[in-house]
Order: structure tokens, then sequence, then C-alpha cells
């Protein structure tokens, strides 16, 4: 089969590969329709995630349609499937708590001890996300294994029901909505989003849903600005305005009540605490590029709630630890637990609530995966959400 | 530095295997996992040592040798292989068991593996297991191999029966038969355990 595999930093190729097959008896072999480049992708892209290794098959975005199952799936052949990124087995007592993301059992144990070592505990299992998460080959390519097949995916019943409304079930919606509950948002609230990517503009949509009353959507590309003001917000273009005294400001000298970080590890920005992070980072003296968090804790009120959707790998400098506890912030995040989440949100999705297609800017065939991987790289404003069709006639990509 | 002070002669409750202060040349190992399933079946799964072949990844055999004793043949470096025969000395259903090897091991060994209830959590199961440093040319190899991260080893084999027992299976991130072995995985067990019918 044909797959995306990462072969270094800026180094995504369409390889050849060998076909998946069961070995378990929960397994399911998906035959993917589509799959997304997440901005999270960049992060390997990039070299920032250690634990990759050269050929190993990218992806965590993807849906499709069941090809094989093991004895013990309940899937059935022909039936049309979204798959969550975590990797859950359904019987641990974090899968029975709900807290599908800290699974037990899906990480093989021969994988643990880089979690171990680097934080304490292993992670659970994700698709196509270096051998930290287990090193599974991921949903960028023609098919896919799926361990616990029983317990992940969601079978969408309804044909009509095109794959690019329902796709981002796999990740980035439901990543943008546990980002605002995580914000224990209150009626009347005042929310500010850090990051206008796919994540952060879900986390404006939700926090509305949730009751906000008003929402600041931070970020530099006029593009997401535009769509961060189409679902509401007001905007912060952080290359134009101060945003902490724009914060301050605008929430008449309190603060925003919730503030949720949609960028994580990779903060853009010439700030000086950047770019001395940027030369740790680039001479791996191993700190995470943490200008957001930063300034997501200096310009939270006093009693307000933090959110930290955005991905971090390692340790960081000059934390504002007293700041977090003088002002008495609670602090949430986490790798999304998907599939306590997927049968509302497509409900949401059905019902009109939610609009999950407005992101996506492009759609490509698989084999054109490596000019998008460096499209929505480097032009972060015109590609704004990548979708790739295996099957698709090569060269015809689409802007959508 | 010297210590700021030395109370390092005050009692506490925790386990001696992470001791700062024991004796060094003692190879002693705890671990423990935590597995949501009664204490009666995962003790049933130990009782019949047999099985246990298939969680853990150097072991290439457990024979039964009369009642309770099992000869135990374990992968050694350089594709070679040492064996014991270990006895059951101590056996209380659903809660411990017991064994010592018996004279002659290539590894003289012992522990204890004992399953204690934690309610909604299912069953703590805790393995404390001494070897003794062996002697002579061979000794020096299994030194090697019971030396290269013991521990790393048991934490490894009670997560593997911790993943057989809650989800039903050995999770693997291979895609194919052919990474699999090439990750030199041992993930046999599922076809294993289903083809002897447990």
């Amino acid at each position: 089969m044909k797959a995306l595999a990462w072969h270094g930093k800026h180094d995504v190729r369409c390889d050849t590969v060998d076909d998946p097959e069961i070995l378990n008896p929960r397994d399911a072999i998906i035959r993917i329709t589509s799959t997304a480049i997440c901005g999270s992708d960049l992060h390997l892209y990039d070299g920032y995630v250690p634990a990759m290794k050269p050929g190993d098959i990218l992806g965590h975005e993807f849906m499709g349609v069941v090809e094989e199952v093991g004895a013990a799936s309940t899937l059935k052949k022909g039936q049309r499937v979204v798959v969550p990124f975590t990797i859950s087995c359904g019987k641990c007592y974090h899968c029975e708590k709900a807290q599908f993301s800290a699974c037990e059992n899906s990480n093989p144990a021969d994988k643990h001890d880089i979690g171990r070592e680097g934080l304490g505990q292993p992670m659970s299992g994700v698709f196509g996300y270096s051998h930290m998460t287990g090193g599974y080959s991921g949903g960028q390519a023609e098919y896919v294994r799926v361990p616990f097949s029983d317990v992940g995916p969601l079978v969408i019943p309804d044909d009509s029901v095109e794959d690019d409304k329902v796709l981002f079930l796999t990740d980035i919606l439901p990543t943008g909505w546990m980002a605002a509950e995580n914000a224990d948002i209150e009626p009347g609230d005042t929310v500010a989003v850090w990051g206008c990517g796919p994540v952060g503009l879900f986390a404006v949509q939700s926090a509305f849903l949730m009751g906000a009353q008003r929402v600041i959507a931070i970020d530099h590309f006029p593009h997401r600005l535009e769509l961060a003001r189409q679902f509401g917000a007001e905007t912060i273009n952080f290359e134009r305005t101060k945003v902490y005294e724009a914060l301050q400001d605008m929430t008449g000298g309190i603060g925003p009540d919730a503030c949720i970080d949609c960028v994580g590890l990779e903060a853009h920005g010439a700030f000086a605490d950047n770019i001395i992070d940027q030369i740790k980072v680039s001479t791996f003296l191993g700190t995470d590029r943490a200008h957001v968090i930063r300034q997501v804790i200096m310009a939270a009120r006093r009693g307000g709630r933090v959110s930290m959707p955005g991905v971090y790998g390692g340790f960081v400098d000059k934390f504002p630890l007293g700041a977090l506890m003088e002002k008495g912030l609670t602090l949430k995040t986490g790798q999304t637990h998907v599939q306590k989440y997927t049968r509302p949100l497509y409900t949401a999705i059905a019902e009109g609530k939610i609009d999950s297609t407005f992101l996506i800017s492009h759609r490509m065939a698989l084999e054109e995966g490596p000019t998008g991987y460096q499209k929505f790289h480097d032009e972060q404003d015109t590609y704004t959400k990548i979708v790739l069709k295996p099957g698709m006639a090569g060269s015809a990509s689409l802007a959508a | 530095m010297p210590p700021l002070s030395d109370h390092s002669d005050a009692p506490d409750d925790a386990p001696v295997a992470y001791s700062k202060v024991a004796d060094p040349d003692r190879t002693l190992i705890e671990e423990a996992v935590t597995i949501n399933r009664p204490a009666s079946e995962l003790y049933q799964f130990w009782r019949d040592q047999t099985k246990l072949a298939a969680v853990m990844e150097n072991v290439v055999s457990i024979v039964p040798e009369g009642a309770d004793r099992f000869r135990w043949t374990v992968k050694a470096p350089g594709d070679k292989e040492v064996s014991w025969v270990a006895a059951i000395t101590n056996d209380i259903p659903d809660r411990e068991l017991s064994w010592q090897s018996e004279d002659g091991a290539d590894v003289a060994n012992s522990g204890r593996i004992r399953f204690e209830d934690a309610e909604l959590r299912g069953t703590v199961v805790r393995a404390t297991i001494a070897y003794d440093p062996p002697a002579g040319a061979i000794g020096r190899i299994v030194a090697k191999l019971f030396q290269r991260e013991p521990r790393i080893q048991t934490r490894r084999d009670l997560h593997r029966f911790k993943q057989l027992m809650e989800a039903g299976e050995i999770a693997t991130s291979a895609r194919n038969r052919r990474q699999r072995e090439e990750r030199n995985e041992d993930q046999t067990i599922t076809r294993e355990l289903e083809e002897t019918g447990a």
C-alpha cells in the first residue's frame, strides 16, 4: 500500500510499504477514505518529538471503511467508521472512568520506558505519533490496523453524511471541545483563546455553546482571525497589539475568566523568551518554546482557569509558577479523551450546532502528502486544513 | 557535599527493594501492578505456571515436573538458554504464591507473588524476586542477563499480564506479522492461549 512515512526533519515521503494485517482478536483493518494533516503532525515534521524512527507511518486523523475484522471485533465489514486518535482498551480503570487517553493497556509494554523516564508514567497508545505513544502505524495511508476496534471507532450509520462533516471527530473537534470543558466556563465568562488553528477555532465555538459571553481570540494570520470573528469572537493580532495589556483593558482590568492555550510548544513570534527557548531546543538543551503558556498565566484573572490542550513534550524554563499559585489559578490539561466525546459531538454536528467543515481549505491525493506537509507548514494562513484522499486522482488538489 | 543530616536509620513503610541503604550486592526486585480483575482469576492464571511463558518475554518454556515443580527455560545472551527447576513452597489460594529454585539451578532464585484486593480498582499484584548472583562461566553470562535491567523486565512482564487479563490480548503496535517479527516482540500469546483453551 501507499503511506506517508516520516524520514527526518522536514522529510515526509509517500512510500510503498507492506499492508497491515489482523494481529489480535479485537483488531480491525480500515480502508482509509479521508485523513487529515494535524497541527500536531507539524511538531513531528519539525523534529520536536523524540522517539520517531525513519519509516514510521504518520497520521492520527482518519476515517474509512471496515475491510477486515478480528474474532473479537464488534465492527462489520463495509461499515463506515471514524477512528479516535487515542487508542484505548475500554477495560482498564482509566477507560472505565472515561479517561480514555490515559488507557493503561494500549501502549505495548516494551515501549513504556521512554514515557516513564520523560514523564514519570508511560502514555497511552496513539496512532502515528512516535514510539513514546506506542509506535503504531498511522492513518495517512491506504489501510491501517486499528486495535481495540470494539471500543474506539464510531460507526457513521448515515451514508448521506459526507466524510468532511465527521472526519474531525477523530481529534481536533473533541480536542477543542474538551479544551473549553477544561476551562469550566460559567455563564457571563470572558474566555481568551490563544491560537486560531483548528483546535482554537473549535474551542471558540465550544466556549460559546457552553455559555461564554465573550470570546477573545489571539493569532496573527489574517484568515484565521477572520474565521474566529465569523464565530463571534473578538480578535487580537499579536503582531499588531500588546496582548497582555489589551486583554486587561478589554476585560475592565480584571483579566479573562478562562484562558485556553491552543498553541503548545511551537509558539511563534520574536519574543525574547521564545528566542532563548528556540536556541535551547535547537542545541538539544531540551526546553519547549513556551511563550504562550507564560502569557496565558500572566493574563488570567485571579481565581481564574487555565486550559492547556496545546501539546508540550518536555521541560520549560521561566515558568511563572508564582503567578499560578498566588493568583489561585486552576490548570487543566491533557490529551483528549476522544471516545468520551465522539457520540455527543456527532449529534451536535447532525443538529447543525457545530460547523465542522469550514476549516478544510484543500483536498489532495495521498501521494501529494509530502507537498501537503510543506504547504501546511509554510503557508498556514492559506492552508488551514488539508484532507488527503487515498484513491483521488493525483495532481488534482482542489482548494475548497 | 556531605548530607545536611543523617536520619537514614529512621524506619519507614516503603518496600525494602527501594532502599538507599540496603546491601547493594543483593539482587532484589519488587514491582507492583494494579489489574482491574478479581484476585481469584489472576491467581488461577499464575497457579498454572505453564501459562506464564506467554507473558514473560525471556521465558522459553515452563514445563511441569511432578506436583508443584516446574522446569523453567529462559533465554540467555548469545542464543543460549539457562534452566532450573522451581518448586512452589507456599500457596494461599487467591492470595499468594511463593517459589524457590532447587539445587543445581543455573540461576538460584526465589520469589513471591501476592494478590491484594484493591476493591474498585481490582487487584494489586506484587512480585518480589531475589536472585543469587551465579558463579562460574555460565554464571557470568547469566549475571549479565539478570543484571540487564531485571526490574524493567519484571515490570514489562507484569504489564503484559495486566494487558492479557484486562484487555484479553497483549498490545502490539506492529502493522503486520513481518513487522512484529522484525521488532522481535513475543506476541504469540493469544493464539497459544486459544489453542490450549485458556
